[in-house]
């Protein structure tokens, strides 16, 4: 439900990136997404295009990268994809392993057209 | 098309507040707890038998809501400084907001600051406040999946209260498999059981705050120690 307030910012970096590029457009803009994150990429594509639409910014296209949760095991080092809630080491069974990628919610890169 | 690397978080501008925020923090050597759950969970019942118990210590508390003061007029009760952020409307709070409510405030004189988030389990993990760490709570009135549909946040908190354990003669919730069900999100979230109404794990509550507060002390205190 926050997803419309996180379009916004995607948008506002968007303007702050055309004004390093006078004179184009931003056709894309790329962002990462975390899978616990607690950003909805549904919600998020659906604010993001009622904040596009009619206004300068269109034609603009969002590109969203889901990135999985991995965990790094305490034990052994071993970096895993974590499924069905299960944080246990694949290679050891160490339980107390930590998430190391999966909270991202970032800007990755735009795609402007001279 | 040119393609430009931008890398930077969606959310930079309130990244930059609450560092800010941060620095602030550990400037004057003051412990910011961030407290999160569902509506309903507990947290402003939990906030008042806490405040009722720490006599001693240097407190103030930022509490958010969509609408109405009922929150910071039932906290005010215990003398301690409260203000209530009402939000009108947004579903969190964000480093903005509590910059602009600490404005009046004195925080070297301060060693706690309590934030109670908007009811909502899933946009305020989102949102950075500077805080030390994030606080969840799960009631034993809610589902015992409820680490499991909203992970962000269990993933994200450093403990976790389980509130209203009186309750648990008379609901069907099972406290064991909440337990693991937290740990499997996040397998190093502390967990106490508390009740507010009886006092049932206030004292372990209270001391986990008092223990997060001594390892951030002033830096007047670290000076008069050399």
């Amino acid at each position: 439900m926050h997803e419309l307030g996180i379009a916004a910012s995607i948008l506002d970096c968007v303007r702050t990136e055309a004004e390093r590029h006078p004179g184009s457009h931003i056709g894309t803009v790329g962002i990462r997404l975390g899978e616990i994150s607690g950003v909805d990429a549904d919600a998020l594509r659906f604010g993001f295009e009622c904040l596009v639409k009619d206004t300068d910014l269109e034609p603009l296209a969002l590109d969203i990268e889901a990135v999985p949760r991995v965990q790094r095991c305490s034990q052994c080092g071993n970096e895993f994809r974590m499924t069905e809630y299960d944080p246990r080491c694949p290679a050891c069974g160490e339980f107390m392993t930590q998430c190391v990628s999966g909270d991202q919610l970032d800007i990755a890169y735009m795609e402007v057209d001279e | 098309m040119n393609r430009v690397e931008v890398e930077k978080k969606v959310l930079n501008e309130n990244q930059l507040l609450a560092e800010q925020l941060r620095r602030r923090y550990r400037e004057h050597g003051l412990f910011c707890v961030n407290l999160i759950s569902a509506p309903g969970s507990g947290k402003t019942l939990l906030l008042e038998r806490t405040l009722e118990r720490m006599r001693d210590t240097p407190l103030a508390v930022l509490t958010g809501d969509l609408q109405t003061e009922n929150d910071a007029i039932r906290l005010a009760r215990f003398g301690y400084p409260v203000k209530q952020i009402i939000t009108g409307g947004t579903c969190h709070l964000d480093a903005k907001m509590i910059g602009k409510h600490l404005d009046d405030w004195d925080l070297a004189k301060l060693d706690l600051l309590i934030v109670e988030n908007v009811g909502n389990l899933v946009c305020p993990s989102s949102y950075d406040l500077g805080e030390d760490c994030k606080v969840v709570l799960l009631s034993t009135t809610e589902g015992e999946d409820k680490p499991l549909k909203y992970p962000s946040i269990f993933a994200k908190a450093e403990l976790m209260l389980l509130t209203k354990i009186d309750l648990l003669p008379y609901v069907p919730f099972n406290p064991d498999l909440a337990r693991e069900n937290a740990r499997r999100v996040h397998p190093q979230i502390e967990i106490i059981d508390i009740s507010s109404t009886t006092g049932a794990g206030l004292d372990l509550w209270l001391s986990w705050l008092q223990r997060r507060i001594q390892s951030k002390s002033k830096p007047s205190s670290i000076q008069a120690k050399e």
